[in-house]
């Protein structure tokens, strides 16, 4: 054995606190942050801005605590895909265990640190997200269903409601929308990614759309998605949480979105794979910009609303 | 093993306890912060207290 091999990380089990850190998934935490922020700012009434800030940061460690249950569940999985393959546990820097721990530990954390800075409505709504996520999607539904992304999906979809309950102590129908904005936008987003990441999930064994009924049933399930979409985003504008400015902007994104959606459903795999997967890789681009710009406008609503201008 | 690859272990063990430091120290400022914030908006006075003048 070399000296670099004794010195290696999985060796010496000595974790980093990045490392640790890596298993809350921060870049689904800074969604997970700014969608939660757009809930809670845009609700009716307010909170004192520490126990605002608080509140966010104990959404994001909950929703941290569920990503390192969710690696400590799909470890044998993540070991094999190439996506995922550096991932503190199949690298060898986490042992399962201590993910295991800390997951459940932060879990319990942040349920009970939201439900005393804000209130229990909200600290029951992360607890069900927590549930939802690694034990519906993660531990059931992944493996089992082609439709694990669709139902998995609300797991992703609960911040905003959880930032408003913060606020309101409930849930009203503007809540509800804001869920089912993300609900509606994950499937098109995360089938886009399985199209030109094939042959991750099918090494991997898990049943994606494409894996188990081919790209073209992909292809046409984006499309009638990203239809449902367009008429949730666009209706949106009419509620409490819209106003002409994201009226104007869901017009624009819904009708760029859908062109993507159309494109990708009229081509074919020969065609795609002639031109490297173009037209699904800038769907996929846009799609992230599609959910930045529709809670943005919504912030923006709410941001404006003071000075007479957001809102109808 | 030499003493450079000590040192690494040594570093990334001293940056861990750092980070969890770090992390007590806020969790110390959190709750003393939600409990000013909490204590003087009067969210734990009881609903039927007499105030007296």
């Amino acid at each position: 054995m070399s000296d670099t091999s004794i010195n290696t990380r999985a060796d010496t089990g000595e974790a980093g606190f990045g490392d640790y850190f890596a298993l809350l998934k921060p870049r689904v935490m800074s969604l997970v942050v700014f969608t939660a922020a757009v809930g809670l700012l845009a609700a009716p009434g307010g909170v004192h801005p520490f126990v605002a800030f608080c509140s966010i940061l104990f959404i994001a460690v909950g929703g941290g605590a569920s990503g390192a249950l969710n690696m400590w569940w799909d470890a044998d999985i993540d070991r094999v895909m190439k996506r995922t393959q550096s991932r503190p546990i199949p690298s060898g820097k986490v042992t399962p265990d201590e993910a295991m721990a800390i997951g459940v530990a932060l879990s319990g954390f942040a349920v009970v640190m939201l439900g005393l800075a804000a209130n229990w409505v909200a600290a029951g709504l992360l607890a069900f997200t927590i549930f939802f996520y690694v034990v519906i999607y993660t531990m059931w539904l992944k493996r089992w269903t082609p439709q694990n992304i669709v139902i998995g999906g609300a797991a992703g979809a609960f911040p905003p409601m959880i930032g408003w309950a913060v606020v309101t102590g409930g849930i009203s129908i503007e809540s509800v929308l804001m869920f089912t904005l993300i609900f509606m936008w994950t499937p098109p987003h995360f089938w886009a990614l399985c199209l030109f990441m094939k042959s991750d999930y099918k090494d991997a064994g898990v049943p994606m759309l494409h894996v188990t009924h081919g790209h073209r049933v992909t292809r046409n399930h984006i499309l009638v998605y990203t239809i449902l979409l367009a008429i949730i985003a666009v209706g949106m504008a009419f509620t409490g949480v819209g106003g002409p400015i994201y009226l104007v902007t869901s017009l624009v994104l819904n009708a760029l979105f859908l062109a993507g959606a159309v494109a990708i459903w009229r081509r074919d795999e020969t065609v795609a794979e002639r031109d490297g997967y173009k037209r699904e890789k800038a769907f996929f681009g846009l799609s992230l910009l599609y959910l930045f710009l529709h809670f943005g406008a919504i912030l923006a609503e709410a941001a404006l609303a003071p000075y007479g201008w957001g809102g109808w | 093993m030499s003493f450079r690859d000590d040192h690494e272990l040594h570093k990334r063990r001293f940056g861990r306890n750092l980070g969890v430091a770090l992390v007590l120290v806020g969790f110390i400022v959190i709750v003393f912060g939600l409990t000013v914030v909490k204590v003087t908006r009067g969210d734990y006075e009881p609903e039927n207290a007499v105030v007296s003048n």
